[in-house]
């Protein structure tokens, strides 16, 4: 269900870390994802996953190359323009889910729309329901994450990342911390959601078994992409 | 409803026992403020209400007389006059064109009432029984505003007319006087007219009812010769404490001598004014602790949800959205503290005032609490609780999303 329009596009992307001794984590990345597409990257660690993530999530900046997301060029953005186009473009879903404790499982998914619009609207509950609807969380939004199974939790995450129909979602290992049967839902729900909306994932995994059944394995090795 | 008031509301509800505790911390600190702020000015206007109930706000004299001598200024060269100018006696003298300088005192701004006055001392004797007094004639209608002699009338009657008195309650007590009494006032003990005592009157000092007789204008123009004149002009202002300045006009534009009652009794005034530092010395400390409290609590609270921040942050949260988080938990805290200790300090201060009573039943700890007392603190309470929110939301708002997220 992929379509041949490229979603993000990353070229010579450098990372150094420190001043006086410069530790160069990523050595020019270039990787392209497309609409729809899903990808898995997969590598050791230390070898540049999360510097690479948090580059893709606009968490950080490149030290050298380009970014282009969603038809905008990253380094021409400030501050302001990246938290934009994270509201706009971009979905989490991270290993240990990270949901916000203070607020329902509901008041979670409702959060990258409030984000967006700046403002709590009553719409905005009724999306968030039937985004937990669609990951079969309905009867549990008004449940407080604690009160939830870690499987619950993330299939919670999951309709959180969902919910604003973000064209990419970045997940970390999303199913790093859970049991198969559940590993196999939450891949399931992600993979429904490239098939079904036309989200693109890349999905960070060190579980060989579900980077096979994605579109497309990409490996990092010592901050360089060793295979498509 | 905007997100920050949403998250902040949200927050603050998670961390309940957090929340209650510095709310309550607030609360004390604003209770405190209240009730010293509302004890303090219960008794300075207490003070002053007593100090003004027998006084003008000003009262406007003729310059003193002053001795001129003959003798030539500038004498020959090598000739040496040896001259001791003795101070004149001051007499009892009117002000020159006193109406005219009475309608020009009464159109300054701030000034509320004018009066003529006659005043001074003369003899007061009942039988063998004589004091020195101070015979006053007045109108008492004009005077009214100024000083409010018929609300302290404990008995008889007001006005006095014709050859008619009222007296202090301390010199009817000293000379044996009762409404319907006759005394003789007098430039000596010896001479003088005879009046008949219609009231007798509490100005609540001691001194002024000891010693004070109030007259008609008429009658006490005839007793100090000064027919058709005026010896003072009192003067009532709308700000008791623009006084100061509002007598330095009249003087200014009249060349009479102006004295305010802040000027009379600058003593109290030094003693008030320490009152009102000392007390501005605790609120400070209060504040700062209070400042403190909060500050405390919500960096704790910043280093406990960093994880959280940085996920409102990758959501697409700005960093200004996240601040404000933080100052409007601040503000809340502060405004729903300033409620309680509002309340909590309203409650003191009115229990407090029932402690103990004078003889008339007065409160010995009168409390002034009003509107004003209590939105000026709860304003206070909102700036302090964003104040003391503003380094911990700079913290949040400048927090490292990817190192956030990773924090656990």
């Amino acid at each position: 269900m992929t379509d041949a329009a490229p979603l993000l596009r990353l070229e010579g992307v450098i990372k150094d870390y420190g001043e006086e001794v410069v530790t160069r984590v990523l050595h020019g990345v270039d990787l392209t994802v497309t609409r729809g597409e899903f990808v898995a990257l997969e590598g050791r660690s230390g070898s540049g996953k999360s510097t690479l993530l948090n580059i893709l999530g606009l968490l950080d900046r490149a030290t050298a190359g380009e970014v282009w997301l969603d038809g905008s060029r990253v380094s021409d953005l400030d501050d302001a323009g990246l938290t934009e186009l994270r509201a706009r473009s971009l979905g989490f879903i991270f290993q240990f889910h990270h949901l916000i404790n203070a607020l329902s499982a509901v008041e979670n998914v409702m959060m990258p729309l409030a984000a967006r619009a700046g403002r709590v609207k009553r719409d905005m509950r009724a999306r968030a329901l039937a985004a937990l609807a669609d990951v079969g969380l309905a009867d549990r939004a008004d449940e407080s994450p604690r009160r939830l199974s870690g499987g619950q939790q993330q299939r919670v995450a999951i309709a959180r990342a969902l919910v604003a129909d973000p064209p990419l979602i970045l997940a970390d290992e999303p199913t790093g911390n859970l049991d198969s049967t559940t590993a196999d839902e939450v891949f399931a729900l992600l993979r429904r959601a490239t098939r079904d909306k036309g989200v693109a994932v890349l999905m960070v995994t060190h579980d060989m078994d579900l980077a096979r059944r994605c579109d497309r394995v990409v490996e990092l090795l010592d901050g360089r992409i060793v295979d498509h | 409803m905007p997100t920050e008031w949403f998250l902040a509301l949200r927050f603050l509800r998670e961390g309940r026992s957090q929340t209650a505790l510095i709310i309550t911390g607030v609360g004390v600190g604003v209770g405190v403020i209240v009730f010293l702020t509302a004890l303090i000015s219960g008794l300075q206007a207490n003070l002053i209400a007593q100090t003004l109930g027998s006084q003008a706000h000003i009262v406007v004299r003729p310059p003193e007389e002053v001795a001129r001598p003959q003798l030539d200024p500038a004498p020959a060269a090598g000739l040496t006059v040896l001259s001791r100018v003795e101070r004149r006696p001051q007499r009892v003298r009117s002000i020159v064109r006193w109406q005219q300088e009475l309608r020009a005192v009464s159109q300054l701004p701030g000034v509320v009432a004018v009066a003529p006055v006659v005043s001074g001392p003369a003899f007061a004797t009942r039988g063998t029984a004589s004091r020195a007094v101070l015979v006053r004639g007045s109108d008492l209608d004009q005077l009214e505003p100024i000083l409010p002699v018929r609300r302290r009338l404990v008995a008889g009657h007001a006005p006095p007319v014709g050859a008619e008195a009222l007296v202090g309650a301390q010199l009817a007590t000293d000379l044996g006087l009762g409404v319907g009494d006759r005394v003789r006032l007098g430039l000596d003990a010896d001479s003088g007219e005879v009046f008949t005592v219609v009231g007798v009157f509490d100005l609540g000092n001691k001194d002024v009812n000891g010693r004070w007789v109030l007259v008609p204008l008429r009658a006490a123009q005839t007793l100090h010769g000064v027919v058709g004149g005026a010896t003072e002009i009192e003067v009532a202002v709308s700000q008791v404490f623009d006084a100061e300045a509002i007598a330095e006009r009249v003087t200014a534009e009249t060349g009479l001598v102006a004295e305010s009652w802040m000027e009379r009794n600058a003593q109290l005034l030094v003693g008030l004014r320490s009152q009102s530092s000392s007390s501005l010395m605790i609120q400070v400390f209060v504040i700062l602790a209070v400042v403190m409290g909060i500050a405390s609590v919500l960096i704790v609270s910043v280093v406990q949800r960093s994880r959280e921040i940085g996920i409102l942050r990758a959501m697409g949260t700005s960093r200004a959205r996240v601040l404000r988080v933080f100052l409007i938990q601040g503000g809340i805290v502060g405004g729903v503290g300033a409620v309680l200790g509002s309340a909590l300090g309203g409650a003191l201060a009115k229990f407090f005032e029932t402690l103990a009573r004078n003889a008339d039943g007065s409160p010995t700890f009168p409390v002034q609490l009003d509107a004003a007392l209590f939105l000026r603190t709860a304003a206070l309470a909102v700036l302090i609780g964003i104040v003391a929110a503003a380094l911990p939301a700079r913290r949040a708002a400048r927090l490292d999303p990817a190192v956030a997220i990773r924090h656990d």
